[in-house]
């Protein structure tokens, strides 16, 4: 049997206690792991895309259980897009900043014209700058592409 | 329609199945892939970067290059996303 | 002169993937179904991923991090650390894919909007009598 688009928009749904009270519990750990994951990168296996795809998890496991409605007001529509271009541009403008401070594009080591660190350790501080700025684009572009999915380009009501 | 599908996919398999004569062993150490640049990396990376994970080292520093790319790709299928589903409140 | 059966013990990793990468391959050409045809080109990406990592790997090797101290005093042995490229490279085709998936799906949204169907010769039907 088909279902029409019309007749689930006009079904209501149900709040459950079970569900929202452990996904409301679950939320801040996840989002705590996915920060581990991301700022371990020098140490463990990890690093921005790992972490960015488990922080984009924890809001799409919110938006799942609460309703999209809800995510919205957690995390704002134009916060999302704000996010997606700061992280893009974290990337861009560290590369470009070491290209005209004297080094090559993308040569960490020219930034220890700003900050009189030892320049191999300006490596090291700069993977771990443009990690965060990888983390903060992918999981704000996986929220963008659930929310657009779920409801159809809407934006109003999802899964 | 299937059955020339299935007769395509098993002669690209026969095919395949005969490339992989030339292939190294599983795991041996001289095979071509581990000879050429891999070894530059994991002699001279943590000397270089002072990070002890390796592929975080090469994936940052060495090839960073497309990990900028990487973030273009996922950044513009975002867009590209929002541009094919949204509609004007017309 | 090596026997067939010497090829198959020492590259039998090969021969797997090559298997999954026919099962994918006819998924994509001969289903008639549009998420089908998606999920065989997922199943033919992981195949791919699968083959670059194993070409890494290392007899007796362990994981590419390594103890930093130890690594700034003394040799590196490159016969006990795995091959790390690979690693990299498959990290950059595995969210490739992903983004590939999630415009197909949006795609795939938008012709069933417009043809209400997602069968590949129902649509080239209702294209062809339009």
């Amino acid at each position: 049997m088909r279902i029409s688009v019309q007749e689930t928009r006009d079904r209501i749904p149900q709040r459950d206690i079970i569900l929202e009270s452990t996904v409301r519990l679950m939320v801040p750990f996840i989002q705590l792991y996915g920060l581990y994951v991301i700022v371990h990168g020098h140490y463990s296996p990890g690093g921005g895309f790992q972490g960015g795809v488990v922080l984009g998890a924890s809001v799409i496991l919110f938006a799942l259980a609460f309703g999209l409605p809800a995510s919205k007001h957690y995390l704002s529509e134009g916060g999302d897009i704000l996010l997606a271009n700061a992280g893009a541009l974290i990337y861009t403008g560290i590369a470009t900043l070491c290209a005209l401070l004297g080094g090559m594009f993308l040569d960490y080591s020219a930034l220890a014209k700003i900050l009189p660190i030892d320049p191999i350790s300006w490596r090291s501080h700069g993977i771990f700058l443009v990690e965060v700025g990888v983390g903060m684009g992918v999981m704000a572009i996986m929220v963008s592409i659930y929310w657009d999915m779920a409801s159809a380009g809407r934006l109003d009501e999802g899964l | 329609m299937k059955p020339l599908a299935l007769l395509a996919t098993l002669i690209t398999g026969a095919l395949l199945l005969y490339g992989t004569a030339d292939f190294a062993a599983w795991g041996d150490p001289q095979s071509p892939p581990n000879s050429n640049i891999s070894v530059r990396y994991v002699e001279q990376a943590v000397k270089e970067t002072h990070v002890p994970n390796i592929v975080t080292a090469v994936l940052g520093d060495y090839r960073g290059y497309d990990t900028m790319f990487e973030l273009v790709v996922i950044y513009s299928a975002g867009m590209a996303v929002m541009g094919i589903l949204r509609r004007r409140e017309d | 002169m090596e026997t067939i059966l010497d090829h198959v013990i020492a590259k039998y990793n090969y021969w797997i993937y090559v298997v999954l990468m026919m099962i994918g391959f006819y998924a994509m050409i001969g289903k008639r179904n549009l998420v089908k045809k998606l999920l065989g080109m997922n199943i033919f990406q992981t195949a791919i991923i699968l083959f670059f990592i194993s070409s890494g790997a290392k007899k007796g090797g362990s994981i590419p991090i390594l103890d930093k101290y130890a690594a700034l005093q003394g040799q590196v042995d490159v016969n006990q650390v795995v091959n790390p490229l690979p690693h990299v490279l498959m990290l950059t085709a595995i969210v490739v894919g992903v983004s590939v998936t999630g415009v197909a799906l949006a795609v795939m949204l938008r012709i069933y909007r417009k043809y209400g169907t997602l069968e590949e010769d129902e649509i080239l039907h209702k294209i062809e009598n339009e």
